[in-house]
């Protein structure tokens, strides 16, 4: 337990002695996610949204094999075209904000504020197809308590729609305080933002 | 040990630990009085004895933060406490609170609002205790060093004390009230805490694995991204049969289920610096502590909390031996093990000693993980067997409680185990005769920053 011989005092170990560890590893070192473009916590984040909206996915296809009637005329009351509309507007947004980072690393960053500028214009029309698709709903007499598909429906879109309100601070961000990697981390976040909506789609609107 | 006003720790690792052995002996009488439940039911009924068991833990576990606090934030900050004579008048003013609620119970002077049942003068004095608490250590670090452990640990301090606030919130309506009860049980155990946990994990790592403070504190700010991300929302898991819409059935069984992973970040982290670290600390008790924190709270608190957290699960689960189980092996590893590991750490700095007594505290850790570990496996097969004839069968609760007579008295037996490792552990702790020597060079001088 403890074999040591007792001959040096109980001291402070040094702590200027650089104990680490006797490989190269820097400390700004992230593993996997070093490879990966802006600031690797962004892809921490990035991975547990995978994660949340995931379960959320697994939930609902698990839901929907109980209830397979209730989930089928609840779904056919969506609307397939805002829905469609929406998947192109932030698909544009996605490749608008992809530009704007092209941009900044070419060394221009106003053009990268421009494009910065349109895929948050993008996303505002995201929110506003939203906002109409929502008061649809609503005045149909549709809420969030209405049934598992509804819940599922508004939980999943609802906060995937707050992630787009977030993405448009963190582009807003970005654009001001507009570094190359900080561009690459809005982008990335903005990625994401688009890609956990290209899942939601076929899965709540289209599969039957 | 660098700056004479860690020496006030001292005061708080020794209340905390009269505190923590008051909580055990409790304890054990409340698992006496399961077996035999008439006993002492005139004069100190259970409930007030399940009061002091639990508000005794919290109280300590608070007491243990604070002392390692004062302990650690010299280091970090790399100066002096503010006040050293204000850390200690703050410690006798939460000892004698402390003393007084105890004492309070006894004569059944409480508000009845599970785990704040503290009446409200001393819920007030609580508070000016968090005030003088964070006045002392903010000044701290404001005039110091700002490190990543310093600041998220004060940041986790403070959200400890705002949460508190909603202990005073007590609205009549049954639903509201839990609705903000949790906001002070749930965001402190499974938010807020979390962020102290690390951060004297991070602490702990850097002291005992010589790591590279830059790579502890990455994990860090992981670690405590996580737990914020999932421990939030997680809330929702106490929101299912309250009175609250049903969506928190799927907020909360998404959020908390993912609360496994910055526990289990924890593990990595800590056994990844291990590894990687060079240095050989004398000090092999503290790091069996750190070490056994870390797993033993994703198994309590990550693994257990996972096994009934599905709504549709927690549905027949809720409130049973499950719950039971969950709660002692989560504490247990999460919050008295990282209590006890930095307990570990500062000791034999503190009382300027080899920690020559290791053999004696690392076998109070094994009888108490040991103890802590039987006891979470009886209580869960007795949380399986009374969810099945309770919950499907529908047999009535007393004549369960009956037929999981012998889980009981399983949990009597390896709460005595506790006992008896926490007193090893008081005996390894307390410098007694012997074992307090001195060392044979002297111990570096404290040289203040300033």
């Amino acid at each position: 337990m403890n074999a040591e011989p007792h001959h040096t005092a109980y001291a402070e170990p040094d702590l200027s002695r650089d104990a680490t560890t006797a490989d190269e590893e820097s400390p700004a070192d992230w593993g996997a996610l070093s490879a990966l473009p802006g600031n690797p916590l962004m892809w921490i984040l990035i991975l547990s949204e995978l994660a949340v909206f995931g379960a959320f996915l697994a939930g609902f296809a698990g839901a929907r094999l109980m209830q397979p009637e209730l989930f089928a005329d609840s779904q056919a009351q969506l609307s397939r075209l805002f829905g469609g509309l929406n998947t192109l507007v932030l698909v544009t947004s996605g490749w608008f904000a992809a530009l704007a980072v092209r941009n900044r690393a070419e060394g221009s960053i106003g053009r990268a504020r421009v494009w910065l500028a349109a895929a948050g214009g993008l996303g505002m029309v995201f929110l506003a197809v939203k906002a109409v698709e929502y008061g649809g709903k609503i005045d149909a007499g549709i809420g969030l308590e209405t049934n598992t598909f509804w819940t599922l429906y508004y939980l999943m879109t609802g906060f995937h729609a707050l992630h787009v309100v977030m993405g448009l601070i963190v582009l807003a961000i970005v654009g001001w305080k507009a570094s190359l990697e900080n561009l690459e981390t809005g982008a990335a976040f903005w990625h994401m933002v688009d890609l956990i909506w290209v899942l939601i789609y076929p899965v709540v609107y289209l599969i039957r | 040990m660098k700056y004479q006003s860690q020496k006030v720790a001292l005061y708080y690792i020794g209340g905390a630990l009269t505190l923590f052995l008051v909580q055990v002996l409790v304890g054990v009488l409340a698992g006496t009085v399961y077996v035999m439940p008439n006993l002492l039911s005139e004069l100190l009924p259970f409930n007030i004895i399940r009061m002091i068991h639990t508000n005794a833990l919290i109280v300590w576990l608070l007491m243990g933060f604070m002392g390692a606090t004062y302990y650690l934030l010299p280091e970090e900050t790399e100066r002096e406490l503010h006040s050293p004579k204000l850390a200690i008048i703050q410690f006798w003013l939460f000892f004698g609170a402390a003393l007084a609620a105890v004492v309070g119970y006894v004569f059944g002077i409480h508000e009845g609002r599970e785990f704040l049942e503290q009446p409200l003068v001393i819920k007030v004095g609580i508070v000016v205790v968090a005030l003088m608490f964070l006045y002392n250590c903010t000044m701290t670090l404001l005039a110091g060093r700002k490190t990543a452990v310093a600041n998220v640990l004060m940041l986790g301090l403070w959200f400890v004390a705002i949460f508190f606030l909603f202990a005073f919130y007590n609205p009549g309506n049954l639903a509201l009230d839990k609705m903000y009860w949790w906001w002070v049980v749930h965001l402190w155990v499974e938010g807020v805490w979390e962020l102290i946990m690390a951060s004297i994990l991070a602490f702990l790592m850097i002291k005992l694995t010589g790591v590279d403070r830059e790579v502890v504190e990455k994990w860090l700010y992981v670690i405590v991204a996580l737990s914020l991300f999932t421990g939030i929302l997680g809330t929702g898991h106490h929101y299912y049969w309250i009175g609250t819409p049903g969506y928190w059935q799927w907020i909360g069984s998404v959020f908390s289920t993912l609360e496994v992973v910055p526990f289990f970040a924890m593990v990595v982290f800590t056994f990844v610096m291990v590894w990687k670290g060079g240095r050989q600390h004398p000090n092999k008790a503290a790091l069996l502590w750190s070490l056994g924190c870390s797993v033993i709270a994703f198994l309590g608190a990550g693994v257990w909390g996972f096994l009934h957290t599905l709504a549709p699960i927690n549905y027949y689960t809720h409130g049973t031996q499950v719950t039971a189980a969950h709660g002692h092996l989560a504490f247990y590893g999460a919050y008295v093990m990282l209590n006890l590991a930095v307990f570990t750490y500062a000791m034999p700095y503190l009382l300027k000693r080899e920690p020559y007594s290791q053999a004696l505290n690392q076998a109070g850790f094994w009888l108490m993980t040991g103890g802590m570990l039987f006891m979470t496996f009886a209580l869960t097969f007795a949380g399986v067997v009374q969810t099945h004839l309770q919950r499907v069968n529908g047999d009535d609760y007393m004549s369960v409680q009956d037929a999981l007579g012998m889980f009981f008295w399983m949990r009597l037996g390896s709460g005595i185990a506790v006992l008896i490792g926490v007193i090893l552990l008081l005996a390894a702790f307390v410098p007694v005769g012997a074992r307090r020597t001195v060392p044979k060079a002297p111990i570096p001088t404290a040289t203040p920053a300033e």
